[in-house]
Order: structure tokens, then C-alpha cells, then sequence
């Protein structure tokens, strides 16, 4: 029986009148991988925060190692052994990875006033050699930023482990991780439990959970629905702990009309994105795809195949820089400006929501109508009562949950948002969608919800192309996959055809993948 | 109006707003010089000097809802006092001219400031300092370095005077009755016309957008460039209408003018409640930061408190009025 590191007992937590957490208990034993799940806006994070010390009024009583405590502050929660790992990534870009992994905990030397940067250069050097992340003594020195963000990542865990943490929370870790480096991840995972460390998991993927975890815990709503270990907790007991309800019947085969007359919605032929740094290969070197009325296609490619520069090229985000050919019902099209490219029915939802989808300070309605203006907006005066009626035409549409059209976006939940930017798009009256990560960060339910609205965009005549890193997602929704790897189309596959394994090898570059879709 | 809405509006920036004038106002009150502060006059006084900050605070808060800043505005408005005095003292320009003049160069100062950021992706705080200081420099050249005041120097040294043109009279003016100055209408007037631009014109939604996510705006078609264009423009154009009640208010173009006023700008449209991290607030906050700002100095001056602790107790009481603001409900 490993020992029981950490307990939580009856958490609850108020914020003004709103109970966001009533009553939960979570145990973490020693060496345990703790899945903690449910929908957005069930308790985890406030829970986290709870144990991390960053909320400090709650109510019930946490004991670590069977003595109680309470948090005052993040820095007693640190020292005491527990390190949160954010998915919004706590480090300081512009300083060094050694800099980073020491921040707030900087050793000193003569007195304590001066940095003792050896001593600090052969801890970190220590630390990484640990986590097998292959830095040189170098590398230690160079700015975080120079490191994509997976490596950022695994910085983000050395600089916990640098503080002696025995638990670890890893919040959403792998979302913006390609395969081998979750890989990489995962065999981490591994390393901290051999060495009696205890880490709560939260995460959306399925496939992850059952990687990992020992023991799972549910919450709902802000209240425990129930703990039990992998082996006991079968995908659908899960699901149905998480949403309190069935899933809807996993969609049917696409059923598109079939044999009603083709036509090509989107058409393009060699179109090549240059690489944003003069003088490297492009970006995306040679990409040809037909997207008919109706259909949604595929493109698989694990991080840095060029599916961005794909979209934002295509969009017209980069400005005028990108060859090949592109027609848009037959017409031709050059890419040259978002603003030409949404008057032309292309709309292009990012993966980046914070970043390049939500406007969070401004209002639901006003997102929502953000790029339409110019039609809800005669003569450049804007018509209230106008925008509002589509805002909330679009509400209803989508199911979006608010409290008022007049709330700030950034106050809604994730899947919410995600839902305000799509009806942004959707009020463009787009003829093509590009969709780049449409789930990610997104509640079970709300992803379900999405695909459902998907299927009603198609059967409405509109060509969608997707971007997943899920490979279920695109096996679930899409009637054509093209994988992508380092700018080019190495596979093509159509529903009968696709499976996971041949979609990765291809996304991968395997040859052997590639020549067996080509045929 | 349910427990729950009061609530909302308690929390809202123009509830705090209210609050932080409210405050003054009782310190007006209590400190209230002998019954000055209960004279109309004295509001009247207090309105007429604090128009041209207030003026310099409208453009301001275009700027800052864009996500900027502009402290070239004070520079403006010494060169546009330096340009109105000239055109309209020593050329013997009329009035409706020089005033177009003065406008179209204020505007262009501040369109190349935007040129600067929008084209150039200097950072706001770097291209405005380095405008102020251009435009500084700008406004002694205009002026040789000299106020220019009715009285004309000649090279052989003897003196000229000219008669102050109408224009100077009509501006520095009451109306309604003697209670209410011109500047102060032309202020009120330049808060119209941004809550025009910001809650009726489309424009006004690009600037919050661009303030609130510039990436988002940009996908979704908005154009930055121009709208970065329009604010640092309206700020300049403002800075202008600032520069000419200065020149009418002192009755002379002293290239020195509006040193500094950039900040008691930024105080204003801060001290309402506008977010420096750009993409919300409100022209109305401003007006409530001004009627603020100007109310503090004038309860200061009224009660003839010297101008070491007049500096000292504004800068504590703005510290005291942001952090007012900014405390939260639960």
C-alpha cells in the first residue's frame, strides 16, 4: 500500500453567491497518476487553485502527509512540495532557461547578494540530464524563447522539479504537443513516479487518460461524482460521469446526398506558403486540393507540417506572397488580405483563440459581428438593433450558454468562446470554412455539439477544410484526409481508406505510408 | 432595479467613476473655502480651466482604446498656439483660415505619428516621445523661440502693437448668460464627437477591437493600419483645437505651451477609468476624470494650498482614485 501523500477533504469554494465547488474530496497516493476530468466550468481549475494556494478562502481542510495545512500564498504551496504546471506556461520568455528554472528561488552566494550563477548553471545542467531533454551547457544560456513551445514545456516541468515538488499538477500538458513529444512526455511521467512523485492530470483526451492514469476522479457542476482506478472506468462510465448524460449516438457515416451533380467549391492548385525567414525552405512547398459543396476534408499533420501557414496563406494573412493557383466557385482567387478574402466567402478559424480568435474585453454581440461590420454597418454607422437580432439569431444557433449578449466574451466559458467565434464566421456567410483545431480546449459536450453543427453547415451547401491533431476527430467527420508533412501532401485517403495508422505514417513522412495512399 | 443588477452596476467603470468625482466633490464640500466652492463661478472657473486638458484627454482616449498611447499632444499644442498667434497676430490672416491651418497641421503631426506605428511598428511610447520632441522643436522653429504676443519686434528693435483680432475675444467668451465659457462648449463638443465615433461609427468598434486583440481584428478583416491612422489623427486634430484655445486663453502663441499636458491627458482619461492595456473604456469615463482633475486642482487652488503640496496631494489622490477603481466586487 504506497503512502497517501495528499488528501483533500470536503473542498468548497464561493465566489460572491456563485458556489463553484461543494464538497469535494481527492486522495493522491505516492507514485499515482491522478486523472482529474469533467466539462469546462466543473471545478478542476478552481480546485487546483485551491491546493496551489492561489485561492485562499475556501472551505474544508487539505493534509499533506496526514498533517493539515493551509496555503496562504503560491510560495507556501511551492515550498511545500506542490507545483502547478499552467497550460498558459509560467515562464519569462526574454530570460535564460537556467534564469527561468531559478526564478524565485536564485541561489546566492557571499553573503546572499550575489547570483551564484556556476552553482546555478550545474543545477540545471543536473535537472535536465534528468529529464533526458538533451540541453547543453549552451543552450542553458539561450532565452526561452528561442525554444518551441514543447520544449518550453518540459523547461516549465524542470523548473517545478528544481523546487523539489513531490506533486505535480499538469494541466492540459499535451495540447499543444506533437506526438513524440508527448511521447517524451509520458516517459517523463514515468521517471517522476519511479521516483514517488504523485501527479493530478487534468485533461480533454481520451486516449491520454487511458495512457496514464492510475485512478480517475470526475467533478460535475463543482461536485464530486465519483473516484475510481483506469482499469474499473470504462470510456463510456467516464463520459457519462463527466456530462450526467448519454452521448448522443456517434455520428453516422457523412451522409451527403450522393450522386447529386459535384461541384467544386474550393479549388487549388501548387500553392506554396514562403517561410516567414527569407532563405529557408517554404513553409508549405506544394499543396493541391478540390473541396466540393458539401464535403469536408481532411488535413492530418502533426506539429510544424505547415497546416498553419497552410490556412493563414490561404486566408490571405500574410498578404500577397503565396503561388499556386486558387479558384472559389469557379472564379479565380488571389489571397492578399483577410478583409478580400472574407468579401470573397472564406472564413478561417484559428487554433490560437486567445491569441488571434476572441476580442475577451468586447461584448458576445459585438464579436459575433466583428467581421461582418461592413454589412452591419451601412455607411459606416452602425445599426444596434441590427446587430443584436443576428448576435442573437446566432446565440440560439449555436446553443451558446451567457448570461446577456452584452457580457464580455472573455468572461464565457471555453467552449463558449469557441462557439462566439464560429458565429463570428458563420455571419460572414462563408461559401468555404477553414477550421484549424475547432475542439480544442473544448468540453466534451460542447464538442459534440460542434461536430453536430458542422454536419448542418455541410448539408447547407458550405466546403469545409479541417485541421486536427485528433486523429478520432478526423476520422469522425471527414470525407477525405490528406496528411500533410513539412509542407507537402504525402497521402490521400478517402473515408473507406483511412485509418489511424496509415493517416500517421503518411503525416509522418514514412515512405512506405505515403506510396501505399498514392496507389 | 434588483439586488442583483445593482450589484452589476456597482461594478461597472462608470459607477467608479462617479465614485472617485463623488469624492472630490464631498473634499469640495467640506473644504469649501468660505462657501467659494458653493459658487457657481467657481464651477464655471473650474470647467473653463480644465477644457484644454479635457480636449487633449478626448484624443487621448481614442489612442489608448486602440491599444497606444500618444505623448506628442503637448508638443502640439504649443505649436499649434505658436502657428494660430502667427497666422492670426503678425500675418493678419482671418480667423476661419488660420483655424483651418492650425487643424491640418496638428492632423498631419498626428498622422505621421500613426504612420509610425502603423506602418513603421514603432512601438506607441517610442514614436510619440520622439514626435514630442519633434514637434517641440517644430514649435520654437515656427516662433524663433519667441512668444509671439501683439507686440511685433522690428530689427531695428522698436516695438509694434497690434490689436487682438475678434476671434480672440469670441472664444475666450461666455455664453449662456456669462455662465458658461466657449472652451468649455468646444470640449464638450470634442466628447460628441468621439461618443459619436466610438459607439455609433463602425470605426469606433475597430478601435476597440484592435485595442482588445490586434491579431483577431486583423483576421477578421479590420483594417489596423487605418485605424490606427484615425486615432493618432483625431488625437492630433484635438491637439490642435487645444492649441488655439491655449493661444486665445493666454492671448499670445508661447512655443513653450502645453509642456506636460500630455500627462495631465493621460492622468484624466486614466483617473475615469480607461484600461492602458487598450480595447475598453469610454469617452464618457474621460468627461468624468476631467470634471475629476478638475475639481481636485480647483478645491487645491481655492483653498490656496501652495503648489509643492498641490503637486504632492494630486498625485497621491489619483493613486487613490485608480486603486478605487479598481478593487472588485466578492
Amino acid at each position: 500500500m504506497p503512502a497517501r501523500l495528499l488528501a483533500l477533504r470536503r473542498i468548497g469554494k464561493l465566489f460572491g453567491p456563485n458556489r463553484v465547488l461543494d464538497g469535494v474530496s481527492l486522495d493522491l497516493d505516492e507514485g499515482e497518476v491522478h486523472i482529474l476530468a469533467g466539462e469546462n466550468g466543473a471545478g478542476k481549475s478552481t480546485l487546483i487553485k485551491v491546493l496551489a494556494g492561489i485561492h485562499t478562502d475556501y472551505e474544508g481542510a487539505i493534509e499533506l502527509r496526514g498533517e493539515p495545512v493551509r496555503f496562504a500564498s503560491p510560495q507556501e504551496a511551492n515550498r511545500a512540495g506542490i507545483s502547478v504546471i499552467h497550460q498558459e506556461l509560467s515562464l519569462i520568455d526574454s530570460m535564460s532557461v537556467m534564469d527561468n528554472i531559478h526564478l524565485g528561488r536564485e541561489l546566492a552566494s557571499r553573503g546572499g547578494l550575489w547570483l551564484d550563477r556556476r552553482g546555478q548553471a550545474g543545477r540545471a545542467l543536473a535537472l535536465c540530464r534528468q529529464l533526458d531533454m538533451g540541453f547543453s551547457a549552451a543552450d542553458l544560456a539561450r532565452p526561452v524563447e528561442q525554444f518551441p513551445l514543447s520544449v518550453k514545456n518540459l523547461i516549465e516541468i524542470a523548473k517545478a522539479l528544481a523546487f523539489d515538488a513531490r506533486i505535480l499538477v499538469m494541466d492540459e500538458p499535451t495540447s499543444a504537443l506533437n506526438r513524440a513529444e508527448v511521447e517524451k512526455l509520458f516517459s517523463l511521467i514515468g521517471t517522476l513516479k519511479r521516483k514517488g512523485c504523485a501527479i493530478i492530470y487534468i485533461t480533454h483526451k481520451m486516449d491520454e487518460i487511458y495512457r496514464v492514469a492510475d485512478r480517475i476522479t470526475v467533478l460535475r457542476d463543482g461536485r464530486w461524482v465519483g473516484t475510481a482506478a483506469a482499469a474499473d472506468c470504462p470510456e463510456s462510465r467516464l463520459i457519462q460521469w463527466m456530462i450526467g448524460r448519454d452521448l448522443a449516438p456517434r455520428a453516422e457515416a457523412a451522409s451527403r446526398p450522393a450522386g447529386a451533380a459535384a461541384t467544386s467549391v474550393l479549388v487549388v492548385r501548387g500553392f506554396r506558403v514562403p517561410h516567414p525567414v527569407p532563405g529557408r525552405p517554404p513553409a508549405v512547398s506544394d499543396f493541391s486540393v478540390a473541396v466540393q459543396a458539401g464535403e469536408v476534408v481532411g488535413i492530418a499533420g502533426l506539429q510544424g507540417s505547415g497546416g498553419t501557414e497552410l490556412f493563414h496563406g490561404l486566408f490571405g494573412a500574410y498578404g500577397a506572397v503565396c503561388g499556386g493557383t486558387v479558384t472559389i466557385d469557379g472564379e479565380p482567387f488571389r489571397p492578399e488580405s483577410p478583409a478580400r478574402s472574407i468579401r470573397r466567402g472564406l472564413s478561417y478559424l484559428t487554433a490560437d483563440r486567445k491569441g488571434s480568435g476572441l476580442v475577451p474585453a468586447m461584448s458576445v454581440a459585438h464579436n459575433m459581428t466583428l467581421a461582418s461590420l461592413s454589412r452591419a454597418s451601412p455607411g459606416g454607422v452602425l445599426r444596434p438593433g441590427r446587430e443584436r437580432a443576428s448576435a442573437a439569431r446566432q446565440a440560439a444557433a449555436l446553443n451558446i450558454r451567457l448570461a446577456s449578449l452584452d457580457q464580455a466574451a472573455g468572461t464565457l466559458s471555453g467552449g463558449n468562446q469557441q462557439k462566439v467565434v464560429l458565429a463570428k464566421w458563420l455571419e460572414t456567410q462563408p461559401r468555404v470554412l477553414l477550421l484549424e483545431e475547432p475542439t480544442r480546449g473544448v468540453d466534451i459536450g460542447a464538442k459534440s455539439e460542434i461536430y453536430a453543427l458542422m454536419r448542418q453547415w455541410t448539408s447547407a451547401g458550405m466546403a469545409i477544410l479541417l485541421i486536427s491533431s485528433e486523429l478520432p476527430e478526423l476520422l469522425l467527420l471527414c470525407d477525405r484526409i490528406l496528411a500533410l508533412h513539412r509542407g507537402a501532401v504525402t497521402g490521400e485517403f478517402s473515408r473507406g481508406e483511412a485509418t489511424p495508422e496509415r493517416i500517421l505514417a503518411a503525416a509522418m513522412g514514412s515512405p512506405e505510408g505515403a506510396g501505399e495512399a498514392c496507389a | 432595479m434588483s439586488a442583483s443588477h445593482l450589484r452589476r452596476w456597482l461594478a461597472t467603470p462608470s459607477f467608479r467613476a462617479l465614485l472617485a468625482l463623488a469624492f472630490v466633490a464631498v473634499i469640495g464640500c467640506v473644504f469649501n473655502a468660505d462657501g467659494a466652492f458653493f459658487h457657481w463661478s467657481t464651477h464655471r472657473d473650474m470647467l473653463r480651466q480644465v477644457s484644454v486638458y479635457g480636449i487633449l484627454a478626448c484624443g487621448m482616449t481614442l489612442v489608448i482604446i486602440s491599444g497606444g498611447i500618444d505623448l506628442s499632444v503637448g508638443s502640439v499644442v504649443g505649436l499649434c498656439a505658436v502657428l494660430f498667434a502667427r497666422q492670426t497676430l503678425h500675418q493678419g490672416q482671418a480667423a476661419p483660415g488660420a483655424i483651418g491651418l492650425v487643424l491640418v497641421a496638428g492632423t498631419a503631426i498626428g498622422l505621421a505619428s500613426g504612420t509610425l506605428v502603423a506602418r513603421f511598428r514603432i512601438q506607441p511610447f517610442v514614436a510619440t516621445l520622439a514626435m514630442m520632441v519633434f514637434a517641440r522643436g517644430l514649435a520654437k522653429w515656427a516662433s524663433g523661440g519667441q512668444k509671439i504676443s501683439q507686440a511685433i519686434q522690428h530689427p531695428d528693435g522698436s516695438f509694434t502693437y497690434v490689436d487682438l483680432p475678434p476671434i480672440f475675444h469670441r472664444l475666450d467668451h461666455r455664453v449662456l448668460w456669462g455662465n458658461l465659457s466657449v472652451v468649455t462648449l468646444v470640449f464638450l463638443a470634442c466628447v460628441l464627437l468621439c461618443w459619436l465615433v466610438l459607439s455609433k461609427l463602425r470605426w469606433g468598434r475597430y478601435l476597440y477591437a484592435t485595442g482588445g486583440n490586434e491579431e483577431a481584428a486583423r483576421l477578421s478583416g479590420v483594417p489596423i493600419a487605418g485605424t490606427k491612422l484615425l486615432a493618432y489623427g483625431l488625437s492630433g486634430l484635438f491637439g490642435a483645437v487645444g492649441g488655439i484655445c491655449q493661444a486665445v486663453q493666454e492671448q499670445q502663441g508661447d512655443p513653450e505651451a502645453g509642456s506636460t499636458y500630455e500627462l495631465t491627458a493621460i492622468a484624466i482619461a486614466v483617473i475615469g477609468g480607461n484600461n492602458l492595456m487598450g480595447g475598453r473604456g469610454g469617452i464618457g469615463l474621460t468627461l468624468l476624470g476631467a470634471l475629476t482633475i478638475g475639481y481636485l486642482e480647483k478645491i487645491l487652488s481655492v483653498n490656496a494650498v501652495g503648489e509643492s503640496s498641490r503637486l504632492m496631494l494630486t498625485g497621491a489622490i489619483i493613486v487613490a482614485a485608480v486603486l478605487l477603481q479598481r478593487r472588485r466586487a466578492g
